[in-house]
C-alpha cells in the first residue's frame, strides 16, 4: 500500500493537491467536482434538516474519513464509495457489484461494517466513516491487516478489503469472536476466489494481535 | 450511477410528509432496496425525502400494555439483537438475523424491510411487465422457479420480507402518518394480492410514512420461532420460510397463527395449517395432515412445483420442534 492511498494523516487530500498519477487522473477527469478544501477539522454536518438539494447541482457536504474532516462537493446521487475513491482518493473500498452483494466495498460507518455502495454520500454527513487506509497504524499495517498477511487470507486479494472491514467491524463489537461468529461477519463478503477458510483463520489471529496492542 | 435526483432531510415528520407532496418524491430510509431498484431504473425518482434525520422514528420500547413499539427506522440488526425482541418474539428476532447479510442488517431498517418492492428478476429486469404498467407477467411462460405458488393469478411475485411472516405472526399493527393525519393498519391489511392492485405492493398512500409497528403483549404460553430456506446459507432470499407463533397449554396448542414467506405476493397465512393444529396436541398424525394441508390451494408454475414438497418438509420439520419444547 503507498502513500497515496493511504491518505497520510498530514490534514491534505493527495488526490487534489499532491502529483500522483491518481490524483492527476482524478483531477482531470472530475474536473470542476473535485474537492473543495480538507484541512482541519471544520464545523460539524448539520444534524436534522437541511434545504433540499437540487438534483443536478453539487453541493457542500462535509464527510468525517478515518478522523478527519472533508469538505467535499458532492451530487445527491453520489455514492459513498464514488466520493471515498474518487474524491478523497481512497481507494482501499473496492468497486465490484455496486449493488449491495459482494461486500469490496465494506467500510466502517459509526463502527458497523456497511456497503459505500449502496450509501449516498450524502446520507454519511455526521457519521463517522472509517476505511481500509484508516486501519494503518502511520506505515504499520493494523492488527486485522496483519493477520490476513500472516495467514495468507487472500488469492486475487480484490474482495481482501472489504474482508478486512467486516472482521474490523466484528471486533469492535466482539473482541474474542468464535469460528462462527467470525464466518457470519464476513457471510456478505463474497470471495469467488474462495479463500473462507484463511479468512476465518484470519480473523481469530487478529483478535490475537488486536488483544496484544 | 443511478438517474438525478434532488435530496432533503427534514427535520420532522411533518415536513417529510409535505416534501412527498411533490411528483415521484420517494421516502429514503435504509436506502438499500431504493438505491437498487434507482440503479436499474425500475421506477423513476425525482426527489429523495430522507427520513435519517427523524430520531424519533428510532428505538424499541415497551408499550402500556406491556406489548412491543419499534421505530420504524430501527434497524434490522437492532431488532435481531434486542433483548426483549429475543426473549419475547423469538420468532421476529430469528427472521432479522436472517435478512440479507451484516451489512445490510446494519443499514436496512424494519420499517423498509416491510415496503420492500418485489423480488421478481422481470420486475427488476427490463422488461415492461404487468407490475411496471405493461400488459403481461413474464413468469408465467418464463424462468420461475423462485416465484410464488399462492396468491397469484395475474402476477407472480414472492414477499421478500423475512421479518413480515413473524411480524404478521405476532399480530402486528402498523403506524401510518400521511397528509391527512395518522392512522392504524392491521399488518394483515397492509400488503396487497396482485389480483386487487397489481401496481402497489402496500396501502400506503401517496405522501404516507411508516412510523412505528406494535406488537400486542406476548402472553408466557407463547412459543415462536421463523425457519428459512434458501438455496445458501448466506444472503440470499428465501425459497421457502415459516414464522410459527403458538400458545401451548398442556400439550394441546391453544392459539395459532402460521406464516410462510417465498409463497405468495404476500407474506401468507397459511389457515389450513392452524385449523389442524389449534387445539390439538402436536403428534405426527397431525403434524403430518397439517403439512399437506398447507399446500392443498397450491398452484405451481412450471419451474416452481419443488416448493410444495418443500413447504411441506419444512412446515413438519418446525411443528415437530414445537412439539418437543411444548
Amino acid at each position: 500500500m503507498n502513500n497515496e492511498e493511504n491518505g497520510e494523516k498530514t490534514g491534505q487530500c493527495r488526490c487534489v493537491h499532491g502529483f500522483t498519477r491518481r490524483g492527476f487522473l482524478t483531477s482531470v477527469g472530475v474536473g470542476a467536482m473535485a474537492a473543495l478544501a480538507t484541512s482541519g477539522r471544520l464545523s460539524a454536518a448539520q444534524e436534522g434538516a437541511v434545504a433540499e438539494r437540487a438534483a443536478e447541482k453539487a453541493v457542500v457536504i462535509t464527510l468525517t474519513v478515518n478522523d478527519r474532516s472533508h469538505r467535499l462537493l458532492v451530487e445527491p446521487r453520489w455514492s459513498l464509495l464514488y466520493v471515498l475513491r474518487e474524491q478523497l482518493g481512497l481507494t482501499g473500498a473496492k468497486v465490484g457489484c455496486e449493488r449491495g452483494e459482494c461486500g469490496a466495498c465494506t467500510v466502517l460507518i459509526d463502527d458497523l461494517p456497511r456497503y459505500a455502495c449502496l450509501t449516498l454520500a450524502v446520507e454519511a454527513e455526521g457519521r463517522r466513516i472509517t476505511t481500509l487506509e484508516g486501519l494503518m497504524a502511520g506505515e504499520e499495517l493494523g492488527p486485522v491487516q496483519q493477520a490476513f498477511v500472516e495467514e495468507d487470507a487472500m488469492q486475487c486479494g480484490y474482495c481482501t478489503p472489504g474482508q478486512i472491514m467486516s472482521v474490523e467491524g466484528l471486533l469492535r463489537a466482539r473482541p474474542q469472536p468464535d469460528q462462527a461468529e467470525i464466518r457470519q461477519a464476513v457471510s456478505g463478503n463474497l470471495c469467488r476466489c474462495g479463500a473462507y477458510p484463511h479468512i476465518v483463520k484470519a480473523g481469530l489471529r487478529a483478535a490475537e494481535l488486536k488483544a496484544k496492542r | 450511477m443511478t438517474v438525478h435526483f434532488s435530496y432533503v432531510r427534514p427535520a420532522s415528520l411533518q415536513d417529510a410528509v409535505s416534501q412527498l407532496g411533490s411528483d415521484n418524491a420517494l421516502i429514503h430510509a435504509g436506502g438499500t432496496d431504493l438505491l437498487g431498484c434507482l440503479r436499474d431504473e425500475v421506477f423513476p425518482a425525482e426527489k429523495l425525502v430522507s427520513i435519517s434525520g427523524l430520531p424519533e422514528l428510532r428505538g424499541i420500547s415497551k408499550t402500556t400494555d406491556n406489548g412491543l413499539r419499534i421505530g420504524a427506522l430501527t434497524t434490522i440488526a437492532e431488532v435481531a439483537a434486542h433483548p426483549l425482541i429475543r426473549e419475547s418474539y423469538a420468532a421476529l428476532a430469528q427472521g432479522a438475523a436472517a435478512v440479507a447479510s451484516p451489512q445490510l442488517r446494519n443499514q436496512g431498517t424494519l420499517g423498509g424491510n416491510l415496503c420492500q418492492k418485489p423480488r421478481c428478476w422481470y420486475y427488476r429486469g427490463e422488461f415492461h411487465c404487468l407490475r411496471k404498467g405493461g400488459n403481461y407477467c413474464y413468469a408465467v411462460n418464463g424462468e420461475n422457479q423462485y416465484h410464488c405458488i399462492l396468491g397469484g393469478k395475474n402476477c407472480f411475485i414472492v414477499h421478500p420480507s423475512d421479518t413480515a411472516p413473524a411480524l404478521l405472526a405476532f399480530g402486528a399493527v402498523l403506524r401510518i402518518t400521511g397528509p391527512r393525519g395518522s392512522r392504524s393498519v392491521t399488518l394483515a391489511d397492509f400488503h396487497v394480492l396482485p389480483e386487487r392492485d397489481v401496481t402497489r405492493e402496500t396501502v400506503l398512500e401517496a405522501g404516507e410514512i411508516v412510523t412505528e409497528i406494535l406488537l400486542p403483549p406476548a402472553s408466557a404460553a407463547m412459543r415462536s420461532s421463523y425457519r428459512k430456506v434458501r438455496a445458501r446459507q448466506a444472503w440470499d432470499f428465501a425459497l421457502a420460510g415459516v414464522a410459527l407463533a403458538l400458545e401451548l397449554e398442556g400439550g394441546r396448542v391453544r392459539r395459532s397463527r402460521v406464516v410462510l414467506s417465498g409463497a405468495a405476493p404476500i407474506p401468507w397465512r397459511a389457515v389450513e395449517v392452524e385449523k389442524i393444529i389449534t387445539g390439538s396436541a402436536l403428534e405426527s398424525e397431525v403434524i403430518h395432515e397439517a403439512a399437506v394441508a398447507a399446500m392443498t390451494k397450491a398452484r405451481p408454475l412450471g419451474k416452481n412445483g419443488y416448493k410444495i414438497p418443500l413447504f411441506q418438509g419444512m412446515l413438519a420439520e418446525e411443528l415437530e420442534k414445537m412439539r418437543q419444547v411444548s
